[in-house]
């Protein structure tokens, strides 16, 4: 390989790395309420693109930075999930329907009325909140004079990862550390016996959908200042985040981490390769491929198999 | 301390528990008998709030509990040791006992309470960072019994705690329960190993499908000809 070869693909790396942790963000909202509430949320990319146009307004009407809006977004995401939750999931999840999984049909809907509602405020134009520091980045050569070889690091990209890295800490530390974050792994684990040691279930439910709301909510505050927006934005992120959520092993946290950076290392790839219009088949190779190989998600590759489990 | 006055509890359109009645003193221990299917764990769940009764009513220390949410029950003193133990299998051995402990007293005194559990089970203060799941069957009932403790309760309700043990490992089992007796807590018991639960009993209900039909101290029904016959193969 020659210089240049070995730059575009470190390079090439570098930048699915960066993607990836934007996207276990995203695969973690979905696996939590896959975990706590056994539905896949298909409404979870429309979410995100609720959280945008959140950073999008706030931006372009009072020139706050996308990134604080993750100080608003989280919040207000927060609180939709939580209505969604309790007033249009929690009672089509009491009803006995024909169909078993009504609630996820229910979550298209959501999603539908929400890219709907977006495009009717803010019609379908592709929108941006163009930052002054967007084509920042810090190069290798800077630090490294006699360098070989050279690479450069986004600014943006950066600090969206570095904020993606430190909400899912926080997010490891509530569920492992805190009382209420045990009680929604419990939930997740066995609902019945979580009820014996005196969890509200049904308000971890609410807590949950409200928290992966949040979560993917963030998430689109960390994405918008380096991709643009439009209302049906939604749909090809909900498709990311149940790849991530299916490579991951439904549920696990871990595994949609790892799951984020694969795919987000694998569509840069794809994109470098063979071509931007690739990485959507990129992404439904691994698809693919983790339904066929590793069915029960990447992390039972790390743990042993259990007997009878 | 606990009284169940004509509780009929149906699964769909199935009845599956008559009219059952009885009681529990404080201090004693008292156990349910029967087969397979009988009703033991479905009366259990109904009074631990699981499944709601058809009609009947559940008093504890004389207050109806069975019109209350399941999850507040473990609050007024009462808790439930599951069939099959029901652990989080994900979860270390002291995330499962800081389950059994997230409120009130019990939340105040975690600390104390978990070393009284390491205490009666030295074994798990070695495993307390172990994943749940990967335990022995033995140990797992152990952290079950544990996390039923851990919320200081009066009154501890056991759903087959030998269920799958080896003989060597019930007669630990039973031991503790005496031990937990001791300290003044309420003992129920649902087993079908009758013997040894029959040994350890004050008194006793016999279940069969869905009835109360025999009750005595656990002496005199070890010694019935029903009893032997039946569930002892003597």
């Amino acid at each position: 390989m020659t210089a240049p070869q070995v730059e575009v693909l470190l390079q090439t790396i570098l930048s699915g790395l960066l993607l990836g942790g934007l996207y276990a963000l995203i695969g973690i909202g979905m696996t939590l309420i896959m975990g706590v509430m056994k539905i896949i949320n298909l409404a979870h990319g429309e979410l995100m693109m609720v959280g945008m146009y959140i950073a999008y307004v706030l931006f372009s009407t009072f020139h706050i930075d996308p990134y604080l809006s993750i100080l608003v977004a989280a919040p207000a995401l927060f609180l939709l999930g939580v209505f969604l939750q309790k007033f249009l999931i929690n009672p089509v999840m009491k009803v006995d329907a024909i169909i078993p999984e009504n609630q996820v049909i229910l979550t298209v809907g959501i999603g539908m009325v929400l890219a709907n509602i977006a495009t009717i405020i803010f019609s379908s134009d592709y929108k941006t909140t163009p930052v002054d520091y967007a084509t920042k980045a810090w190069y290798l050569s800077d630090i490294w004079k006699t360098s070989p070889i050279e690479i450069s690091l986004s600014l943006p990209w950066t600090v969206s990862f570095c904020c993606a890295l430190a909400i899912t800490g926080g997010l490891w530390f509530f569920l492992g550390k805190t009382d209420m974050g045990k009680s929604i792994r419990a939930t997740a684990q066995d609902k019945d016996a979580a009820l014996l040691m005196g969890v509200n279930v049904e308000k971890m439910r609410v807590v949950t959908f409200g928290l992966g709301s949040a979560l993917v909510g963030s998430a689109g505050c960390l994405f918008i200042p380096i991709y643009y927006l439009y209302p049906d934005l939604g749909g090809q992120f909900t498709l990311t985040a149940f790849v991530i959520t299916i490579l991951g092993g439904l549920g696990s946290t871990v595994g949609a981490i790892v799951g984020g950076l694969i795919l987000g290392v694998f569509e840069s790839l794809t994109s470098t390769y063979a071509g931007m219009g690739w990485a959507p088949v990129g992404r439904f190779v691994i698809f693919l491929a983790a339904l066929i190989f590793v069915p029960q998600g990447i992390m039972s590759l790390f743990t042993r198999k259990r007997f009878g489990k | 301390m606990l009284e169940i006055r004509n509780l009929n509890v149906n699964y769909g359109d199935v009845q599956v528990i008559w009219g059952v009645s009885f009681e529990i003193k404080k201090g004693e221990v008292v156990a349910l008998i029967g087969a397979n299917g009988a009703g033991k764990s479905t009366i259990l769940k109904t009074i631990s709030g699981i499944i709601r009764p058809a009609s009947g009513e559940i008093l504890f220390e004389g207050q109806p509990i069975h019109t209350h949410e399941a999850y507040t029950l473990i609050e007024t003193g009462l808790a439930h040791v599951p069939e099959a133990r029901r652990l989080f299998v994900e979860m270390t051995v002291e995330e499962n006992l800081d389950m059994g402990s997230l409120k009130g007293e019990a939340r105040k005194n975690r600390q104390k309470t978990r070393e009284m559990v390491f205490d009666l089970f030295p074994r798990l203060r070695d495993r307390r960072k172990q994943i749940a799941g990967t335990l022995s069957g033995g140990e797992q009932q152990m952290v079950a019994i544990g996390r039923g403790l851990m919320s200081l309760p009066s009154l501890i309700m056991f759903d087959e705690p030998s269920l799958g043990l080896a003989p060597i490992l019930v007669r630990e089992i039973f031991d503790v329960i005496k031990k937990i007796r001791g300290e003044g807590v309420t003992v129920m018991i649902v087993e079908q190993n009758v013997k040894q639960t029959l040994a350890i009993s004050d008194r006793a209900y016999v279940l069969e499908t869905g009835k109360v039909v025999m009750e005595g101290t656990g002496e005199s029904l070890l010694n019935d000809e029903h009893v032997r016959k039946a569930y002892l193969g003597v």
